[in-house]
């Protein structure tokens, strides 16, 4: 269960600046690990479902974190670029080395950039042959393998990004109430009251799909299909929610 | 007092318990580690509910090199597993915790505890058995009493020592989350059990109710930020007592103010360095562990890179901090992946207050001398298991070049953790828990 030493390199994203829009690449580097910490988190909180009652503890300070996310990603604006045209599946090949969150605001400030996110609307899969406007997709698409382990480094969009942590979200309260939700809202007014008790959340009251020993990422499933269009705002309301029920149970 | 004046200890390996297999067996993790108030026992608790007291041999003049081995003295069951029908979920037999109460005759009494329910267990010598009954013979079948043409009084003969366990107390049904802590109040009557919500006050007389003197569950549920994560009585003053949280802080309560003692007496936090701020900061603020000295003038406390010493008298910041393993601040993100970072460390003080001592990962454990500021990483492991043989310090390589005998932060084995050690309550004796082992290190006899 536990990786023998830390094998994890951290992409050095500072090498290949040169050569490439400078500046771009530090920046998504950022927000994509961010991302990325996001999904892991996700994945962890939903694997809680064992056999044996979760910590309570690791499940708060995940979900703290969870929200420490989201309230940076709502103040740099980047909550609310939402794609909704959703196509990418999330999966486990997108979560990448996230050693740059290590690094102390300091550290990070030196790198850090801000461009608009504006030109980032397009999904990283379907571009992957598509014009060299965006860069940093050609210059990454050789170096990135689909492997967890490795330098997963991967230039996403933060629009699919939002949509991959919509799609995490689905997928946790599948397991709650073991149907696709069609909207957020429509899920929470069809769920009994108990489940908002943690106890009830994190011990297992869950229907049918139980998931077996905790056995780290790779009992991650496949997603449910994308969910309907939203607007941006109400999402974020939504989204509010989401992160408390987590919280909450 | 001893420690402080002396020069630098040597540590030796002195014994170590449990099996070499390469397979561990689950159920075999030692949990929790405690000597009792003299040192003369020695417990521990693993996974699989069992408890296990070692008893100090005597010192023998013949051969004095050996300083009192510790030998298996008892071991039984402490707790099954259970099933929590309600929930349909398991509750776990692991021993989380273990403590002595004080020695008041001639049997010994610990508690115990796994996530929902605290025994109390009498550990007591038996090495005679009466003979001569009348109504029955030497096998205990009954004779027949017509048979019987004169009478005789039992007398007591020696038999082979006997150690018995036996379960005198059941604490149960007062915890909704799991116990994290137990600790024996001074009085020697009551102790209180914490679970990540509320802490309980008992007395041991009672086992149908307990009294709730701390209650952080907020009325909505959505609003739980923080946890308890430990809490322990003050070894003198039997009205107060600490408990920390999930978010680095420590609150200290006096129990004759109120009876929920949801407003502390004294509220410990160091601030946050801003510089230093990232995704994981309060993960690994998050107290694992807290320790009053023996004097009950400072408190200490684990988190997940350093350990802090507080004076019960400042409560902006810790008079003192120990990095345990900072190397590792770069490799949070990694940690956070595989869990390491949840891992819950405990730490202790020496006899005198004088050094301190917590565990890391690769087996390493370090200890703090508080007077001089030196520091030290030891190493519980098969290869120096020699008798009396002399720990060599070891070093974490952090970057550059590697010496002969460092270990580079990536070769570090992270399923290889220190999380329990002990030190005997006068002496330079400790015991580590590695994994299924328990090593017994002395200081080197002169």
């Amino acid at each position: 269960m536990f990786v023998r030493g830390l094998k994890r390199k951290c992409f050095d994203g500072e090498e290949d600046i040169e050569g490439t829009l400078a500046g771009i690449k530090a920046i998504p580097s950022y927000n994509l690990q961010r991302q990325s910490l996001l999904d892991m988190s996700l994945v962890k909180l939903q694997l809680c479902h064992m056999l044996v009652e979760p910590n309570l503890c690791r499940s708060v300070l995940i979900a703290n974190t969870v929200r420490q996310i989201q309230e940076e990603m709502t103040q740099d604006g980047t909550w609310q670029m939402i794609n909704t045209q959703n196509t990418g599946q999330a999966s486990l090949d997108r979560l990448v080395s996230t050693d740059i969150l290590c690094r102390s605001s300091r550290e990070q400030a030196e790198g850090k950039h801000v461009p608009g996110y504006s030109t980032f609307n397009k999904d990283f899969e379907s571009d992957q042959a598509q014009d060299s406007s965006e860069t940093m997709s050609t210059a990454s698409s050789e170096q990135v393998p689909r492997n967890l382990q490795s330098n997963a480094w991967e230039m996403e969009n933060p629009q699919e990004n939002k949509g991959n942590f919509q799609k995490s979200l689905d997928q946790i309260f599948e397991t709650l109430e073991n149907k696709s939700p069609n909207s957020v809202e429509e899920l929470f007014s069809e769920v009994d009251n108990s489940y908002y008790d943690l106890d009830t959340m994190l011990t297992g009251m869950m229907s049918g799909t139980k998931m077996g020993h905790c056995d780290g990422l790779e009992t991650f499933s496949s997603p449910t299909t994308a969910t309907s269009n939203s607007n941006c705002k109400s999402d974020i309301n939504e989204l509010d929610h989401i992160v408390e029920i987590l919280v909450e149970s | 007092g001893f420690g402080s004046l002396m020069q630098d200890v040597l540590w030796c390996f002195s014994q170590v318990k449990g099996t070499i297999d390469v397979g561990v067996t689950e159920a075999d993790v030692i949990s929790t580690v405690e000597f009792n108030h003299t040192g003369e026992l020695l417990a521990t608790g693993d996974k699989g509910g069992r408890v296990v007291i070692f008893q100090r041999e005597q010192e023998s003049k013949n051969q004095p090199h050996r300083r009192g081995e510790y030998n298996v003295y008892s071991t039984f069951q402490s707790h099954e597993p259970e099933f929590d029908y309600l929930k349909s979920l398991e509750i776990e037999e692991k021993i989380n915790k273990i403590r002595w109460l004080p020695q008041q005759n001639a049997a010994y009494f610990l508690l115990s505890t796994n996530d929902k329910t605290v025994k109390l267990w009498k550990v007591s010598e038996r090495d005679k058995r009466p003979e001569g009954y009348n109504l029955k013979d030497e096998d205990g079948r009954l004779r027949d009493p017509s048979m019987i043409t004169m009478l005789r009084v039992p007398v007591l003969r020696p038999m082979d020592l006997m150690v018995e366990a036996t379960p005198r107390r059941v604490f149960a049904n007062a915890h909704t989350y799991h116990i994290n802590s137990i600790s024996v109040n001074s009085d020697y009557e009551t102790y209180m059990s914490a679970d990540d919500l509320r802490i309980n006050l008992w007395n041991f007389e009672i086992t149908n109710q307990s009294f709730n003197i701390v209650d952080i569950k907020p009325a909505n549920m959505e609003e739980l930020t923080e946890v308890i994560t430990a809490a322990e009585f003050h070894p003198h003053h039997c009205n107060t007592f600490v408990y920390s949280s999930s978010k680095g802080t420590i609150r200290l309560c006096d129990m004759r103010t109120s009876a929920l003692c949801d407003r502390h007496a004294k509220f410990f936090e160091e601030p946050e360095d801003p510089s230093n701020r990232s995704f994981f900061s309060e993960i690994i603020s998050s107290i694992s562990d807290v320790k009053f000295s023996h004097s009950g003038r400072f408190i200490m406390t684990r988190d997940y890179l350093t350990v802090k010493v507080w004076d019960l008298n400042m409560e902006n910041r810790p008079i003192e901090t120990y990095q345990v393993h900072d190397y590792l601040r770069s490799k949070l993100c990694s940690l956070y992946e595989n869990d390491c970072i949840f891992d819950k460390f405990e730490c202790v003080w020496n006899g005198s207050d004088s050094v301190i001592m917590t565990g890391s990962y690769n087996n390493f454990f370090r200890m703090f001398d508080r007077n001089t500021k030196r520091d030290v990483t030891l190493e519980a492991s098969r290869e120096n298991s020699k008798p009396r043989a002399i720990l060599k310090p070891r070093k974490v390589c952090v970057g550059g070049k590697r010496r002969k005998d460092e270990i580079s932060v990536d070769s570090l084995d992270f399923s290889k953790k220190i999380l329990h050690t002990a030190w005997h309550p006068s002496e330079n004796i400790i015991a580590v828990a590695a994994t299924n082992n328990l090593y017994i290190f002395q200081d080197k006899v002169n």
